[in-house]
């Protein structure tokens, strides 16, 4: 989409593509990557809008369903239930840098850092065989080692900056990297540089010594 | 010419009255329509009607979050059902993006709700002008199981078509952006 208004308003440059933004609407995307999406969806209008066409293709569909009929009680056990009290789930609000939904997948604490080597720390948010989601902090000038994917990875800047053979990406940029990707994104000068980072499949790095160590940073 | 649909007008009184009568009429369009979405996944009838119960409460909790000039009905209540299902499926809780809420004393703006009706009687139109093909695969996609793989391989037909005839809530998104400024 090419829409001046938001250029000036927002630097972001890269943005969530538009089957991942349909998986998530129809909720076929997996947690990890939905939250990333949901961070991103966030911090930029643009995405927001499409995210609400999809949904708006969502409800259409929805009203084109047949007839189901429902039991006879339904209705009405549902209206005694509008005066009921209601357990309000908490809501976590930005903090920082640090959109809603990742406030939520921290339960509202500030992340707990892990070293990883070279000055690079991380957070694991959620950790599955499916996938994972950490937040990366990487300090300027600094590099993740060179790797490939097995699957999808899905990275959003928070703060500073990083850049790789695919372009430079700052705060709210995402970039995608799949199966055939091997990169080095590394840091950019000033701020460190934190991100939200989701893959489907452990990443595959290059030299020997960073894949000894995967399972142990279970990266 | 469009008139605001009967569904956004019970919506607003549910917002912003209260009003059980419309809520009443409102579950009566969407509950059993809600029903077969959730039964289309393998959801039993009995636990269908469990999570329809709840999507139609939430209705009714959440509709202050309702924004007429962004979404219409089945569009809201389409994403609360996906939400609630997932939760209820998978047993975690879905990352949802933060809230944009409408300033409360932020006037209905009659001309921005009607052009959305029109955007959704196209959308609508399109959506129906596509080949059986293409409606199985976008119903696949919307209401059923298509990974983001799947999704992806299939972008070139109706996705773009569609999306397209959806541009309001991007219209109605700048506009706020300006007043932000
Ligand atoms: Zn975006
Ligand atoms: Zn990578």
């Amino acid at each position: 989409m090419n829409c001046g208004s938001f250029a000036e308003m927002s630097q972001i440059q890269h943005h969530i593509p538009e089957h991942v933004l349909a998986a998530y609407a129809s909720g076929n995307l997996p947690f990890e990557f939905s939250l990333v999406v949901a961070a991103h969806v966030s911090m930029c209008l643009e995405c927001r809008a499409s995210l609400e066409a999809h949904q708006a293709i969502g409800g259409q569909l929805l009203e084109s369903i047949p007839d189901m009929g429902i039991s006879d009680g339904l209705k009405s056990d549902v209206m005694a239930l509008l005066d009921a009290p209601e357990k309000a789930a908490p809501v976590y609000s930005r903090s920082g840098i640090y959109p809603g939904p990742i406030m939520e997948a921290l339960k509202g604490a500030q992340p707990k850092w892990k070293a990883l080597g070279g000055g690079v720390r991380q957070s694991i948010l959620s950790h599955e065989p499916t996938g994972s989601v950490r937040l990366l902090h990487i300090p300027p000038g600094m590099a993740v080692p060179d790797h490939g994917h097995n699957g999808l990875e899905l990275t959003l800047v928070l703060q500073g900056s990083f850049s790789d053979e695919a372009g430079s990406f700052g705060p709210g940029d995402v970039e995608v990297a799949d199966d055939d990707v091997e990169h080095t994104p590394i840091a950019g000068d000033g701020l460190p540089c934190i991100c939200l980072a989701a893959t489907d499949a452990p990443l595959r790095f290059r030299s020997f010594l960073p894949r000894m160590l995967q399972p142990l940073f279970r990266i | 010419a469009v008139d605001i649909s009967a569904e956004t007008a019970w919506m607003i009184a549910v917002r912003d009255d209260r009003c059980r009568e419309s809520f009443g009429a409102l579950f009566d369009h969407f509950a059993p329509r809600l029903k077969g979405f959730v039964m289309r996944s393998g959801t039993s009838a009995e636990h269908a009607e469990e999570i329809v119960q709840d999507v139609m409460l939430t209705v009714w909790r959440k509709a202050s979050y309702f924004d007429p000039h962004r979404a219409q009905v089945s569009a809201w209540i389409y994403q609360i059902a996906r939400n609630r299902h997932i939760d209820i499926l998978r047993k975690e809780k879905r990352p949802i993006p933060e809230a944009l809420k409408e300033e409360p004393d932020a006037e209905p703006d009659a001309g921005q709700i009607l052009a959305l009706e029109q955007e959704t009687q196209e959308l609508k139109l399109a959506i129906s002008r596509l080949n059986d093909d293409q409606r199985t695969l976008i119903e696949k996609a919307y209401l059923g199981e298509l990974s983001h793989q799947e999704i992806q391989k299939q972008t070139g037909l109706p996705l773009g078509t569609v999306k397209s005839r959806i541009r309001l809530g991007l219209e109605r998104l700048r506009h706020e952006l300006r007043e932000l400024r």
